[in-house]
């Protein structure tokens, strides 16, 4: 790690780099604000490097071939804001469904609708969550700083990849747009998981069957392996099927193989929270506000700490059912009108008060805010 | 006779999947048929086929034949198949989609696709409805039919798929019909062997959601009705003034393909010393 290199980037440059350093062998997008960089930079780096860009239609065909490609055997991801994030539900359900990786980042800027194309929000937390039909567990990712957008770009790769599922980057339009210094491991040193490929000959393939890990092995089109990838709900081979006794198994494995995992999916961190009465609970762009808030309250001797949430969902049900005992308060401060705040409020059961931070006009939740509402 | 339209059973997952969906009467098993005749006839091994499907009685078409399937949703088959086929270029990659699919819900995949000019083969099974949900007007339902969804007779001008086609970018455009079954298979062969975005329209009948709302309540009735309304350009001939609907090859050119220029893309960046 002493060879590594310190960089200035962008957001959205940092997407770009973590996702190269994952590995990725496809893109598919369409220009959206304020995620359009990510585009631009994958349409000049992927032919460089013998993979694919493609610029589509629109969102829906963006996803689609994201999948397409994955099938194909590449590492695919495609980048969006909310308009294009709620065109891709449908196509980001049939990837839980038929479980293909794939990495969708959602620049978030404020909505609903066309909203504020160029301003910030956290508006799309519980559509990242439930914006497609249906129950399905889904992974998404929260980055705070532009180092974090590279790291955990590389990280959605890797679980996406690792799980068989989409996972969703969900950034912000600040952190997007934001230069910081970022140090680049060196390509070696970077954790990249490949997907798990068949061990057996094709005939007693099967893509979803049971296994020990709850994670079958999935082979890419075109490698004698031939099989059905379908949405309807399927059979161990692929095929549709209504029968229960097919059915329950995959809906209780794709959910299994997700909660089993929780300590490898979900990252937190905590910053001063061994003494704190009051804790300030926070994500992307917005958990920065937090901890400059949080350390002029220390200065002024409250006992306030800071859980900051990587992993946003699955929720992180541990780490504030644990905060929960030893806090008084706990505050919520989000980029919307209190998305995570139910989230919050449903591990605490009313064991200590819990009350929101919220800013749903296109603006930084600022630290004059927070600090506001712990005098309160 | 017998010989010529038989399906090589090798391609069929007949081992699990049979029965199949289709209602009696159905033209999507023929048109099957003539696919898997058009794969035969080429030599195609199955392992470097792949059937990619939209959403309705033809999206269900991917089960059943033994390639590497993919049913995906409605209307988006086409950009499924772009992606796969940029990750596997040398694979054949059909994509199989019904009127409503292609043209409605995934008319925008579809003019895209080409105009791109990507090697895909879509082959648009048309019977002039959404069968699956029962029967409900599409963008080919000729005015005046009936459907569940036009019930005093439909007013809304229907997509000519060809012309569409044509006007979009396509390199190679035909239509067949279940009816005249040996020239679907000749079509579809040339649609795959073609480079390029190629559209073959098959013509079908669905007795049980169109032809009964129609007075074509049987498949028969509408075979015959395929048969007596279409003619083909090889045997019209050049004074084809008729108000028939034309089958044969309608457009066979030129153009470069999609996959195939992106990698070209991809070796002039290397030979240029750009690639990284």
């Amino acid at each position: 790690m002493t060879d590594a290199v310190g960089v200035m980037l962008q957001g959205n440059e940092a997407v770009v780099e973590g996702a190269l350093a994952a590995g990725i062998g496809f893109y598919g997008g369409y220009p959206i604000t304020p995620a359009s960089e990510i585009a631009e930079m994958m349409s000049r780096r992927l032919p460089q490097q013998g993979g694919v860009f493609i610029q589509m239609e629109d969102e829906i065909g963006s996803l689609a071939a994201v999948i397409g490609a994955s099938i194909g055997g590449l590492k695919a991801m495609t980048a969006t804001s909310g308009p294009g994030f709620s065109l891709m539900q449908e196509n980001l359900g049939f990837a839980a469904a038929a479980e293909i990786p794939c990495v969708i980042v959602d620049v978030q800027r404020a909505g609903p609708s066309t909203g504020l194309p160029t301003a910030p929000s956290q508006g799309d937390v519980m559509q990242a969550r439930w914006g497609t039909h249906g129950d399905h567990p889904i992974i998404a990712l929260c980055p705070s700083s532009v180092s974090e957008a590279y790291h955990l770009t590389i990280r959605a790769f890797n679980l996406s990849e690792k799980y068989r599922t989409p996972v969703i980057l969900l950034m912000d339009e600040v952190t997007a747009h934001l230069r910081e210094k970022v140090v680049l491991p060196l390509p070696g040193s970077v954790e990249v998981v490949e997907r798990i490929q068949a061990t057996v000959p094709p005939e007693w393939y099967f893509p979803y069957e049971e296994t020990n890990s709850d994670v079958p092995p999935i082979v890419s089109f075109g490698e004698g392996y031939r099989y059905h990838i379908d949405g309807l709900f399927h059979d161990r081979a692929g095929f549709p099927t209504s029968r229960l006794d097919e059915i329950r198994p995959w809906v209780e494995r794709v959910f299994r193989k997700i909660d089993r995992n929780l300590a490898d999916i979900v990252h937190t961190e905590e910053e001063m929270t061994e003494d704190a009465t009051v804790v300030l609970v926070s994500y992307g762009t917005t958990a920065r506000s937090a901890r400059y808030a949080m350390h002029r309250a220390r200065e002024r001797r409250k006992r306030v700490g800071l859980l900051t949430l990587q992993t946003i969902w699955p929720f992180p049900e541990h780490a504030v059912d644990h905060l929960a005992h030893q806090a008084r308060l706990i505050l919520v401060a989000e980029m919307n009108r209190g998305q995570i705040l139910l989230e919050v409020e449903r591990i605490v059961k009313g064991r200590c008060e819990v009350r929101g931070v919220n800013r749903a006009d296109g603006e930084l939740v600022e630290p004059r805010q927070i600090l506001d509402a712990l005098e309160q | 006779m017998e010989k010529t339209t038989g399906v090589p059973y090798e391609y069929l997952r007949s081992h699990k999947k049979f029965p199949h969906v289709w209602c009696p009467g159905c033209g999507i098993g023929i048109v099957l048929g003539s696919i898997i005749r058009a794969v035969d006839g080429l030599g195609l091994s199955k392992d470097e086929v792949a059937m990619v499907s939209g959403i309705g009685c033809s999206g269900r078409m991917s089960v059943y034949p033994d390639f590497n399937t993919l049913h995906t949703t409605h209307g988006r088959a086409l950009a499924f198949a772009t992606g796969l086929k940029l990750a596997k270029p040398h694979m054949t990659v059909l994509v199989v989609m019904g009127d409503g699919d292609a043209l409605a819900i995934g008319g925008n995949h579809f003019i895209h696709a080409a105009r791109r000019n990507i090697g895909l083969t879509a082959i648009v099974i048309n019977n002039s409805t959404y069968a699956l949900t029962g029967g409900q007007a599409s963008p080919t339902t000729p005015v005046g039919a009936r459907t569940t969804t036009s019930w005093f007779g439909s007013f809304e001008p229907a997509f000519d798929i060809c012309r569409l086609a044509e006007a979009a970018g396509a390199s190679f455009v035909a239509r067949g019909t279940a009816y005249h079954v040996l020239e679907l298979d000749k079509l579809i062969t040339r649609a795959i062997q073609k480079k390029g975005f190629s559209v073959v329209e098959a013509i079908s009948q669905c007795p049980v959601s169109y032809g009964r709302f129609n007075q074509m309540p049987t498949g028969v009735e509408m075979l015959k009705w395929q048969k007596d309304h279409t003619v083909s350009i090889a045997a019209a001939g050049k004074d084809a003034a008729t108000d028939k609907i034309s089958r044969g090859v309608l457009l066979d050119r030129d153009r470069p393909e999609y996959t195939e220029e992106y990698f070209k893309l991809v070796e002039r960046l290397k030979a240029d010393g750009k690639s990284k």
